[in-house]
């Protein structure tokens, strides 16, 4: 596996992303992908406790033993999302409550044990950092591209509440396209799906078009 | 010399356990430094969402400290909120919750002393976004018609079912939930007003 910074940023965001290639983290790709800004959280949050899990790992790497790998790195994925949980709690709770649910459900983002044992296991901490810091951006994009869709054509509008996640500063994100409502089905979980299955088909399709380019 | 010792049996608790030991210890430590930042902020909630079922000037008595445990013949006691003005307990704010389409829905509901709604609000719910979260006063002002009724002065049902309160479109079931709730609520009230208001019976 190459540890090419440039490589590691292009895998993260596109030739491996954790959504649309890895096809990991789908739960909560699903779950929480009602709105661009919904999903804007889940996937700053996610980009968080991804960076600093692929860091310790890769420190660790050295006296982590190939037997006992996975329980050491589930122990530590789980004590450091409940750190994160308390530490939004105590000093950005206005946030925390935007976020407090899907904080929980990073613990069983399968892409964070992924990356660890994949990536961050085999890898020296820098080349670590840029793919945690990669592959989150990658899953954020991902999760705000889905969440958008299902937001403009459930409820009409885009980033709403952004400014509710982001502080007032951003409000100017919040968009409303028209006040008739919209197909609630894609608010629904099967809307998550049929968003995500068209943008992964699209996305099979815009490969195979520029493969004979590259 | 470390490689060797890695793949030994008894390699593996000793490297699991150290881990465990040091998250937990992590862990203690993050929950002992975050532990009065929680409960102040969970306090600013509290006060925040009783600033909110309670008309301004109504109370001059700081309520998030006037807490009471009041035994309503429910399994556990419920926190009652006492309001006070100039001493006299004037109304009392309390928690009742209602079973929606999609879970339980909380709600934080204020009852002035002669048993008139003050003002209702829902803490916490999982009704379908879109449909039934017009029960948030951030979505709709469905919520504030509750203010000023009282269970003999209006139809505590909603407009389908014969009563005074709306319904959403395509979503029936959890105003339906919301109203029965709080019409228990106020019969609540009713049966242990001297109980909730701290009067001596």
């Amino acid at each position: 596996m190459s540890t090419n910074a440039a490589t590691l940023v292009r895998d993260g965001l596109w030739n491996n992303n954790v959504v649309f290639a890895q096809m990991l983290a789908l739960c909560p790709t699903m779950a929480v992908t009602t709105s661009g800004a919904n999903g804007l959280g889940m996937g700053l949050a996610t980009t968080a406790v991804l960076l600093v899990s692929n860091v310790l790992v890769a420190l660790i790497r050295g006296i982590v033993s190939e037997q006992a790998r996975i329980p050491v790195f589930i122990v530590l994925i789980a004590s450091l999302v409940t750190v994160v949980d308390m530490a939004l709690n105590a000093w950005l709770h206005e946030l925390y409550k935007v976020l407090g649910l899907f904080i929980a459900l990073i613990v069983v983002n399968c892409a964070i044990l992924g990356r660890a044992e994949a990536f961050a296991s085999r890898n020296a901490v820098a080349a670590a950092f840029i793919d945690g810091l990669s592959m989150g951006i990658g899953f954020t994009l991902a999760l705000v591209v889905i969440g958008l869709i299902r937001e403009m054509l459930g409820s009409g509008t885009l980033f709403a509440q952004a400014s509710q996640l982001l502080g007032a500063n951003f409000a100017f994100l919040e968009t409303r396209l028209h006040d008739r409502g919209g197909a609630l089905l894609m608010i629904l979980p099967p809307g998550a799906f049929a968003a995500m299955g068209f943008l992964l088909a699209g996305k099979r399709v815009l490969d195979e078009r520029l493969a004979p380019a590259r | 010399m470390l490689e060797k010792w890695k793949s030994r049996p008894l390699y593996q608790p000793l490297l699991l356990g150290a881990v465990t030991l040091l998250a937990s210890a992590s862990l203690a430590w993050a929950a002992s430094a975050t532990r009065e930042a929680i409960a102040r902020a969970e306090e600013r909630d509290l006060r925040d969402a009783l600033a909110q079922v309670l008309p301004e000037g109504f109370a001059d008595n700081d309520l998030a400290a006037a807490s009471a445990g009041v035994d309503m013949g429910a399994a556990a006691p419920v926190t009652v909120y006492r309001a006070r003005r100039a001493g006299v307990v004037e109304g009392a704010v309390f928690e009742v919750s209602g079973k929606g389409y999609g879970g339980e829905i909380v709600i934080l509901m204020a009852v002035d002393k002669a048993g008139t709604l003050l003002g209702v609000r829902v803490l916490k719910h999982t009704e379908t976004p879109g449909l039934g979260d017009k029960i948030e006063a951030k979505k709709s002002g469905w919520i504030d018609n509750f203010a000023g009724k009282a269970l003999g002065t209006a139809a505590w049902a909603v407009k389908k079912d014969g009563g005074d309160f709306d319904q959403f479109a395509g979503a029936t079931i959890t105003p339906r939930a919301v109203v029965e709730a709080v019409k228990k609520g106020l019969e609540t009230f009713a049966r242990h007003k001297a109980a909730i208001l701290g009067e001596s019976s």
